[in-house]
């Protein structure tokens, strides 16, 4: 009883001690960002983008896509005027802040309160298309849709596909 | 809860076009007459902004596959689409497809626009008031819902909706069936999801929640990105209020948006359409009696059966 009772706690501790650190790092790690790419409800559309994280880091400052939450002070002005100070976050990642699900009565719930300023944000999928294309289109990376992530099985019945292959799909790009 | 018809000075437009008082027979509540009436506190509505969407066409796959819609004759990642006029015209809404993104090439833009069309699911719809046979209903989650059983096809509220929306579908000739988006009302709305466009659009174009909220979210979009946006939230106001509400970087009418459509409700102006054509006023009447005859027969055996069944039990 006494040693489950142990075993319990010494689990606890490690998973707070989990909790802490990784949040502590500034960077995310590279090779972990492909997975927080997923979205469920459209990873079976699409495969899994494999984000190059520290690809990204070489080009753009943290603040960039982490806003406030690297301790970075945030460019745009709107931000400043809560966030001039803000240091690091318990979280840096992208979907302790921005809902996986999205329009879901609880993300709504959430963003019901008079007094909150964000009630604008966007969820994970919004977050990531808005922030990365954006960039994109002005430093001149990939735009098209299939450029980033190529349909799953199901994805391509879900575009119905199979009718006609589209052959102006691949050079698509999204914003030209 | 739900109420169909909401206000009593729209009632002159059933009188009208059913002719005699007899063919309405519609039961009305007294607070259902109320005059001011601007829509349900708590719908929903969405928020599109034109100057997120990227023309991917996500939102009309997943329209297509969660309202069983007939297959495209393009698959959706086809883009030629953007380029299609039918008689002049970009793509509209039908009986196959419930929404469609188009685009517009506005000057001295250095990238086109998309305005995704569907049903606005006005706050006082112009189909719902025009509608003789109740076919229409107002959802209280904001929702413009059809029951394609007591449709009897007449079109009126095809004429009678500023956005050009409501089709319709003759699988046989004495089954007429409205079809037009109904904000996934029965698979999703109603639990509390966001329709299945909204979901599925990567850019966060299609923005969902409390109508009143998506105004002061549009709001602040246009506040704190000064210059971004013109300062207008079409839809707001536009055709009495809309639940499906637009916010554009460039001028309403260059992304295709019709910005005659009156501020207030539509009905009066179906009115005022109606005054302009005597003709369909005396000729209306009587057919539109026999057709109320017909649909309201229908009814009646519908119960009859019902009742005949719980017999039989
Ligand atoms: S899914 Fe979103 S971004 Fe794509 S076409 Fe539809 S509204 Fe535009």
């Amino acid at each position: 009883m006494r040693c489950t009772f142990m075993a319990a706690l010494s689990i606890m501790a490690l998973m707070a001690i989990g909790a802490l650190y990784p949040n502590q790092t500034f960077a995310l790690d590279a090779d972990d960002a492909p997975e927080s790419v997923e979205i469920e409800s459209l990873a079976e559309l699409y495969q899994p983008v494999s984000f190059d994280h520290a690809l990204h880091v070489e080009m753009a400052d943290c603040v960039e896509c982490h806003h406030h939450t690297t301790g970075q002070q945030p460019v745009d002005p709107n931000c400043l005027r809560c966030h001039a100070q803000s240091t690091e976050t318990e979280s840096i990642s992208c979907e302790a802040c921005h809902s996986a699900k999205r329009f879901y009565p609880e993300d709504l719930k959430e963003r019901n309160q008079p007094e909150l300023y964000h009630i604008d944000k966007p969820g994970l999928k919004g977050a990531y298309h808005l922030n990365c294309l954006g960039c994109h289109q002005q430093q001149g990376g990939p735009t098209g849709c299939q450029d980033c992530h190529a349909l799953t099985k199901r994805g391509e019945q879900l575009f119905k596909v199979s009718i006609v292959p589209a052959e102006n799909e691949s050079g698509h790009d999204t914003h030209q | 809860m739900k109420i169909k018809k909401l206000l009593n000075r729209r009632t002159f437009l059933k009188g009208s076009l059913a002719g005699s008082a007899a063919a309405v027979s519609l039961s009305r509540s007294p607070e259902a007459k109320a005059a001011t009436f601007e829509g349900y506190p708590d719908s929903m509505g969405v928020l599109v902004d034109l100057s997120r969407c990227v023309g991917c066409r996500s939102c009309e796959a997943a329209c297509n596959e969660e309202q069983q819609l007939p297959l495209p004759e393009k698959p959706f990642n086809d883009f030629s689409v953007f380029d299609e006029l039918h008689h002049g015209q970009k793509r509209r809404t039908d009986e196959t497809r419930y929404t469609v993104v188009n685009r517009y090439e506005v000057p001295g833009l250095d990238h086109p626009l998309f305005h995704k069309v569907q049903c606005n699911h006005c706050q006082e719809p112009a189909c719902l008031t025009s509608c003789f046979v109740n076919a229409y209903t107002k959802t209280p989650e904001g929702a413009v819902i059809y029951d394609p059983k007591v449709c009897v096809g007449c079109r009126t509220c095809m004429v009678a909706c500023p956005f050009y929306i409501p089709t319709f579908r003759y699988s046989s000739a004495f089954q007429p069936r409205i079809m037009k988006c109904i904000f996934c009302y029965d698979t999703r709305l109603k639990e509390g999801k966001p329709p299945a466009c909204v979901e599925a659009c990567p850019q966060e174009a299609l923005t969902f929640g409390r109508r009143q909220e998506m105004i002061r979210v549009g709001r602040q979009r246009i506040r704190e990105n000064q210059g971004r946006y013109v300062d207008h939230i079409y839809g707001e106001h536009e055709a009495g209020g809309t639940a499906w509400m637009y916010l554009s970087p460039v001028e309403f009418e260059e992304a295709g948006f019709d910005t005659s459509v009156p501020k207030e409700p539509i009905l009066n102006y179906v009115k005022d359409f109606l005054s302009i054509v005597p003709m369909v006023l005396t000729i209306w009447p009587a057919l539109f009696a026999g057709i109320h005859l017909l649909a309201t027969r229908k009814d009646g055996i519908k119960k009859q059966q019902q009742t005949e069944g719980e017999a039989e039990k």
